[in-house]
C-alpha cells in the first residue's frame, strides 16, 4: 500500500497553528486567576476575601462581658430592643483595646430627636415630641435616663408633655388659670397618659361659670347670656380655650 | 504434587496482602489527611448548607437613618452624599397624583420636617438596599465575571477583577449599586457578608432601633426570619421584573418601587 505524503506546505501551517494554540493556552493560564471557575464564572477566592474583611461594630453581645450592670437596667426599659452600638457608635476597636479607644456619648438635644422628632411619617404610637417645644434649652438627659428613658418622676407641670398649648396659655387672658381648672385630671394621668386619659369640658355650662350672666366673677371678666349666644354650638367650637381672645 | 505448587502460591500471596492491608490504609489515610487538611478551611462553613435573605416591616420603620450611617461606617462607604449600600426613603402619597418620595443624604441625618398637608393620604418610611435577588439582572450582564451570586446566596463584587465598566449599575432594577469613587469599581450591599461569616447580623440589623430590619435564614426553620415571612403578608420588589429578590418587605404600599 502507498504511503500518501503529507502535501509540502501543511507542515508551516500545522506548526503555526500548534504555535498559536501553545500561545493561547499559555496566555490564558498566566491570565486566568487561579480560582477562576472553581465555583462558577467568578474567582472563588474572592468569596474568602469579601468574607475575611474586618469588623467596625461589635455586635450586642461583645457589650456584656464588661458592661452586663447597664445591660441589664436597660432590659427593663423601654429601649431593651437597641443596640448599645446605635447610641455610642461602632465598638469593636473599643472591644479590642477598652483603654485607648472610648466611644462617643451623645449629649446635648441633636442625637435624639433623630428618632423622637415628631414626623407624621413615623409610626402611630412611637414616642415623639415636638423639639422646638419641647422644654427647649435643656438637654434631654437633663430629664431622661437613656438606657431607661421613662422619667423616673411624674412631671411637675402640664407644659411638660404639652407644651405648646402652654405656651399659647401664657400669653392669653386664660394665662392664670389652672389646667385642671377645666380639666379634669386623674392621678394615673401623670404617669401612664396614653392609657389614663383626661377629661375636656363638655358643656356649656363650664364655661357659664365664669362668663355666664349670673356667675360669681370679677365684673370685668366678658359676659354671655348662655341660653342665647351660639345657639346649639358648644363654646370652643368658636372661641379656642387656651387663646380664647383669638378670633376663629 | 505438581498441583499443590500453584495452591502454596496463592496463600502466600494472599496472606501477604492481608498482612499488607493496615499498612495501606495508613498509607491513604495519610495522603488523605494531608490533602484535605490544605484544601478546607478552619471551621467547617459550609455555603450550601446556608442561604441568607433579609425582612423588612416598613410599619415600624421611624426613618432615624442609623442603618445609613451604620452601613457607611462598617463597609467604609464613601461619605459623599451619593453613594450609598443602603438608604431609606421616605414616601408622601398625596390624594391626587404621584408618590413624592425623598432620601436626602439616604436618610442618614434624618428627614426635613414634613407640612401636614390636607391632601396628604399617608407618609411611611422604606429602607432599600440591594435585593440580593437569586436571578440577578448585575450578574448575567457582568463581562468579567467581577460580580457573582455566591453558594450561599449574596451577590458580591470582587473589586480585584472589576473593570469599571458599570453596565450592572445600569442593569440593576433597584437602583442599589454605585461607581466606588475612589477604587473605580462597582460597589453595592454585601449583607456585611464579611459579618454574617463570622456569625455576626449585617450593620444595619444591628443598629435597627426598631426591628424593621429581620436577618436570617430563609431555609432554617429556627430562624428569625422563617418567622417574619410566616406572620407578615411580604412581597419583593418590581415582582414583574422575575429577579427573585431575597429581600422580603411587610406592610409595602402599592406605591413601593
Amino acid at each position: 500500500m502507498r504511503v500518501r505524503r503529507i502535501p509540502q506546505q501543511i507542515v508551516p501551517l500545522a506548526l503555526i497553528f500548534a504555535a498559536a494554540i501553545a500561545a493561547l493556552i499559555i496566555a490564558r493560564k498566566l491570565l486566568v486567576p487561579a480560582t477562576f471557575g472553581d465555583l462558577g464564572y467568578y474567582r472563588a477566592a474572592a468569596v474568602g476575601e469579601i468574607a475575611a474583611q474586618p469588623i467596625s461594630y461589635a455586635g450586642a453581645k461583645a457589650c456584656l462581658e464588661c458592661h452586663d450592670d447597664i445591660d441589664q437596667a436597660k432590659r427593663q426599659s423601654k429601649h431593651r430592643g437597641l443596640s448599645c452600638e446605635v447610641c455610642h457608635g461602632d465598638a469593636a476597636r473599643h472591644v479590642e483595646a477598652p483603654d485607648e479607644v472610648k466611644l462617643v456619648k451623645p449629649t446635648g438635644r441633636g442625637y435624639c430627636p433623630l428618632c423622637h422628632g415628631y414626623s407624621p411619617a413615623r409610626p402611630t404610637g412611637f414616642p415623639q415630641i415636638n423639639a422646638e417645644l419641647h422644654n427647649p434649652g435643656r438637654a434631654c438627659m437633663s430629664c431622661h435616663n437613656p438606657h431607661n428613658p421613662m422619667l423616673p418622676h411624674a412631671p411637675e407641670e402640664c407644659g411638660a408633655c404639652h407644651r405648646q398649648i402652654a405656651s399659647q396659655k401664657t400669653v392669653s387672658h386664660h394665662a392664670t388659670l389652672a389646667c385642671t381648672t377645666c380639666h379634669e385630671t386623674p392621678e394615673g394621668h401623670l404617669t401612664n397618659p396614653n392609657v389614663v386619659e383626661a377629661q375636656k369640658p363638655k358643656t356649656k355650662e363650664l364655661c357659664g361659670k365664669c362668663h355666664g350672666q349670673g356667675a360669681d366673677s370679677p365684673p370685668e371678666i366678658p359676659r354671655v347670656d348662655l341660653e342665647s349666644h351660639g345657639g346649639r354650638y358648644v363654646c370652643w367650637d368658636c372661641h379656642y380655650p387656651h387663646f380664647p381672645e383669638a378670633a376663629r | 504434587m505438581k498441583t499443590n505448587e500453584p495452591k502454596t502460591a496463592r496463600r502466600e500471596f494472599l496472606e501477604t496482602c492481608g498482612k499488607s492491608i493496615p499498612k495501606w490504609v495508613l498509607f491513604f489515610a495519610t495522603i488523605r489527611a494531608g490533602t484535605l487538611s490544605a484544601a478546607e478551611e478552619p471551621e467547617a462553613y459550609d455555603p450550601k448548607q446556608h442561604d441568607y435573605a433579609m425582612g423588612i416591616d416598613i410599619h415600624k420603620c421611624i426613618g432615624c437613618g442609623r442603618c445609613v450611617n451604620a452601613c457607611k461606617i462598617e463597609n467604609k462607604v464613601p461619605e459623599e452624599p451619593y453613594y450609598f449600600r443602603t438608604w431609606v426613603e421616605r414616601y408622601v402619597i398625596p390624594s391626587e397624583g404621584d408618590a413624592q418620595v425623598d432620601s436626602p443624604n439616604g436618610g442618614r441625618d434624618g428627614f426635613p420636617e414634613l407640612k401636614t398637608e390636607p391632601d396628604m393620604l399617608r407618609t411611611f418610611f422604606v429602607p432599600k438596599l440591594c435585593n440580593q435577588c437569586a436571578n440577578p439582572p448585575c450578574v448575567q450582564v457582568c463581562p468579567v465575571g467581577a460580580t457573582f451570586s455566591t453558594q450561599d446566596g449574596v451577590v458580591l463584587v470582587d473589586e480585584t477583577y472589576c473593570v469599571g465598566c458599570r453596565y450592572c449599575i445600569q442593569a440593576c432594577p433597584y437602583g442599589a449599586r454605585y461607581l466606588h469613587p475612589v477604587k473605580k469599581v462597582a460597589d453595592k450591599c454585601t449583607f456585611c457578608y464579611h459579618r454574617i461569616r463570622k456569625g455576626l447580623l449585617p450593620a444595619c440589623v444591628e443598629v435597627c432601633p426598631t426591628q424593621v430590619r429581620v436577618f436570617g435564614e430563609a431555609g432554617h426553620q429556627s430562624s428569625p426570619l422563617r418567622r417574619f415571612l410566616r406572620f407578615n403578608d411580604v412581597t419583593v420588589l418590581k415582582p414583574s421584573l422575575n429577579t427573585d429578590p431575597k429581600v422580603y418587605y411587610a406592610g409595602a404600599d402599592r406605591e413601593v418601587r
